[in-house]
């Protein structure tokens, strides 16, 4: 197991190098470069620029001087936000991206585990057909439009009550995450339904099922030990992605509700080419994503014998 | 549940949760649409920390509610062809309550030259004597043109009559910094709300990056009569425009922008609509380098001849506010003693398009060419830009018979491609950086590096070194006259529409100023009146 543990990681920072050696190399081919403004820059000022941010060197010099940096965990200063460092950036926005993530995949995994099971128990039966109605409407409407509805809803909530039930945005208390944890969540939800439904489903015709049954095990323990256990593993399995997933991807819900989480500097750093931002939050969420997938497939193990590595 | 723990803790107590309009608090909540990227005024270009900075500090002068430069820190002013000399009020404070002085102003602005400072905007210095050379490590900072002969006394020695130097003085690089604050805070001056000393009506009492910051009244500002409200807060920065109408109709802040869409709903509500025109003009650049078509003088006219703006600007994109361009200069810069609009109204395209089909013909004929080159136009990639360039396409196509292939870039890579001259035309904007019609005047000079279509005219050249050199205004406002003409003339550009902003303001709310030059909008003059209607 601890070998097994220790090849992964490898395997994992070899990932990371190649993300971040890709993502320096592909930036920088991009026309332009951060300094580039509506207002051009006199000949001297850019020099002056390019000295303080060492883009005078060559190419294959930064690079080093870069790997060298993220090996000891600096990512430099923004461009942009020219008097912080990218540490400190994600230092201060990642948690924020993180709490609502976890809130968002609580309530996904959750409810998709729940409803998934129900859509299997009840197949072909009203509660399944509505369920799977409401699942495609959640796997199609973008988030953006998810986000804008609920935040119009709110203040139309908010206005016939004549006063704050929820508040429409901004961050702070567990109220302002509340709806923008659903809206995220919303999506990776609706795909874990599918994927339990269609799992469980393959679950309840099995044997062993069938013998619990004979024997006269109860309905509610077969179902927990028997079915639920074993139809779960799919969605492990997806799992460890989509809490990557959801915690750097809620660009549009942290615009949306002014949420000061990570996700729109990723974006923002791409569309302003903040070369230290860019690389910084890629190489972060690159890394975090590595990781997630080497703990998914830890975790597998402790839930099905089968899988573990050292037998 | 850690994570949870620590991700609660690390920004506990960043809500803040108050109202648009607090009348018992008397303060006043905004948005704004980004963190503000350099509160550093040395090095600050953009508007939103332009306006951050035009609330919690004050240069020598300032515009006043009236669109007039007033004095600020400067009590009185002179400028002379070599010279310029300013005398300083006796109470002008820091926020420490020490009094701020001439020698603020020579540090700023010795440390927006240094090199390692690497200031983008530095060139706005060049007017000064020894400026250029100070920035290029020529020479020591001490040597610049700037001196305090007595600490309320600051003598400027220019290095070529700058008929318009006090009105620079309004852009952020000129406020003042205090050397012995700014080096204590080792390189981090303007990082935090405690890494700035403030001399402005406000100072940063709150500042928690990404989500929200506070203003909080100055007690040491001199002007305490101007100013009314106690508190601004800024407790929520998004981009999103419709997330910002939403937090106006909850109340949580006093003014919003509108979009086009939101118009009828606001009018149904009965709000009270309020326009303002931006300063910025959209034109189409053309690629003047030789080996390309649109380098033909007869080329251009025959573009400019199909492409009606009024139709681009009310069928087509019809956004509120916007106007239909005439001229690289925009209707609200001032001439001699009017509106320069006024005093040199610019000659009026009318489309044409048979007489278009015979410059066509006859540009076809001088480059040699039996039919016209598919062009390439470089755009924008938001939806305002692909409305205009598949606008600009299609009347190409039905009108000339040119084909066009729209380029859409990103922001930073259309610059880029402007810069190396890939494309043939582009749709382009540009806004102002004082107040003079120069700020505009010089852009297709053959020396100006914003003059990425390389339009290089010997003629044009000679009108804007009169408009630069040149002291007496009416000289000067003829020249940007003649430069009006010229562009029009030689269909250089052509210019699109002057861009609008719609937005409504909380009817409580008094005395919002919204500026072209300067911070916008301006609060510090505002004050609540509880019963506004």
């Amino acid at each position: 197991m601890l070998k097994y543990a220790a090849k992964r990681i490898v395997l994992g920072l070899i990932t990371v190098w190649f993300i971040a050696s890709a993502t320096f190399f592909g930036m920088h081919a991009v026309p332009g470069d951060p300094l580039t403004g509506d207002k051009a820059l006199t000949p001297k000022i850019r020099a002056n620029l390019e000295a303080k941010y060492g883009l005078d060197k060559p190419l294959a010099t930064q690079y080093w001087i870069y790997l060298g940096n993220i090996a000891q965990g600096d990512f430099g200063i923004s461009y942009t936000q020219e008097n912080r460092r990218v540490n400190d950036i994600i230092r201060e926005h990642f948690p924020v991206s993180a709490t609502l993530g976890i809130l968002a995949i609580v309530f996904a995994g959750v409810g998709g585990v729940l409803w998934g099971a129900l859509t299997a128990l009840y197949r072909n039966r009203w509660p399944d057909v509505a369920i799977m109605f409401l699942v495609i409407l959640g796997i199609s409407v973008p988030s953006f439009v998810m986000a804008a509805i609920s935040q119009w809803s709110l203040v139309n909530l908010n206005q016939t009550a004549g006063g704050t039930v929820l508040p429409i945005g901004g961050w702070g208390s567990v109220w302002h995450m509340v709806t923008p944890a659903l809206v995220l969540g919303l999506s990776t939800m609706a795909y874990l339904t599918r994927l339990m439904r269609s799992s469980m489903l393959e679950v309840v015709n099995t044997d062993y099922v069938r013998t619990a049954r004979a024997k006269g095990v109860p309905a509610t323990q077969i179902f927990s030990r028997h079915q639920l256990r074993n139809a779960i593993l799919p969605v492990i399995t997806v799992l460890g992605p989509a809490i990557a997933g959801i915690t750097t991807g809620g660009f549009v819900v942290e615009i949306v509700f002014a949420i000061p989480g990570l996700g729109r500097y990723f974006v923002q750093a791409i569309q302003q080419l903040d070369y230290t931002v860019i690389m910084g939050t890629t190489v972060f969420y690159g890394a975090f994503l590595v990781f997630m997938v080497i703990l998914v497939d830890l975790i597998y193990g402790l839930i099905d014998p089968r899988v573990r590595v050292d037998q | 549940m850690i994570a949870l723990h620590y991700a609660g803790s690390a920004l506990s107590g960043t809500n803040l949760d108050v109202s648009g309009i607090d009348v018992k608090n008397n303060s006043v909540s905004i948005i704004i649409r980004e963190e503000p990227p350099q509160l550093n005024s040395s090095r600050a270009t953009d508007s939103i920390s332009g306006m951050v900075l035009g609330h919690v500090m004050e240069g020598l002068v300032r515009m006043g509610l009236d669109d007039r430069l007033e004095g600020a820190v400067a009590k009185r002013w002179e400028v002379t062809p070599t010279h310029a000399t300013f005398w300083l009020r006796k109470n002008a404070k820091w926020s420490d309550g020490k009094p701020v002085t001439a020698e603020d102003f020579v540090f700023a602005w010795q440390t927006a030259l240094k090199p390692e400072t690497a200031s983008q905007y530095a060139f706005l210095l060049f007017a000064i004597k020894n400026a250029e050379a100070v920035n290029s490590g020529e020479l020591n900072p001490s040597e610049l043109g700037v001196n305090a002969p007595d600490p309320h006394t600051l003598v400027i020695e220019l290095a070529r009559p700058v008929p318009f130097f006090d009105k620079m003085l309004v852009f952020p690089t000129f406020l003042p910094i205090r050397e012995d604050f700014y080096n204590a805070t080792q390189g981090r001056y303007g990082a935090d709300a405690d890494q700035l000393l403030y001399n402005g009506p406000f100072q940063i009492s709150r500042w928690i990056h990404g989500s929200s910051m506070t203003f909080e009244r100055n007690p040491h500002f001199w002007n305490q009569d101007e100013i009314h409200l106690d508190t601004i807060h800024v407790p929520y920065i998004t981009s999103d425009a419709n997330a910002s109408l939403n937090f106006f109709k909850d109340s949580k802040i006093a003014t919003t922008g509108l979009q086009a869409e939101n118009l009828t709903e606001a009018m149904r509500l009965g709000w009270q609509i309020r326009q303002h025109r931006d300063g910025v003009v959209f034109f189409m650049e053309f690629n003047h380098r030789p080996e390309r078509v649109t380098g033909n003088l007869n080329f251009r006219r025959a573009l400019q001849l199909v492409l009606d703006m009024d139709e681009l600007v009310y069928k087509v994109t019809k956004l509120p506010g916007y106007e239909p361009g005439v001229s690289l200069f925009p209707g609200w810069l001032m001439g001699e003693s009017d509106l320069l609009r006024k005093e040199y109204p610019p000659e009026k395209i009318r489309p044409n398009t048979a007489q278009a089909k015979e410059y066509l013909q006859r540009a076809l004929q001088e480059l040699g060419l039996s039919q016209t080159p598919t062009l390439v136009l470089l755009a924008g990639d938001n939806p305002i830009s692909n409305i205009q360039s598949e606008w600009v396409q299609q009347t190409l196509k039905t009108e000339l018979g040119i084909d066009v292939k729209i380029d859409k870039q990103i922001f930073k890579q259309r610059l880029a491609k402007m810069t190396s001259g890939d494309f043939d035309f582009v749709l382009a904007g540009w806004g102002p950086d004082y107040n003079d019609p120069l700020t505009f005047g010089d852009l297709f000079a053959s020396w100006n590096k914003n003059n990425r279509g390389q339009y290089n005219s010997p003629e044009l050249d000679g009108l804007i070194q009169t408009a630069q050199g040149q002291l007496d205004p009416g000289v000067r406002m003829r020249a940007f006259g003649d430069i009006q003409q010229h562009l029009i003339d030689r269909a250089v550009i052509l210019p699109m529409y002057e861009r609008g902003v719609t937005y409504v303001v909380d009817p409580r709310l008094k005395q919002l100023k919204r500026r072209v030059i300067g911070p916008d909008p301006d609060l510090s003059r505002a004050h609540i009146d509880a019963g506004g209607q």
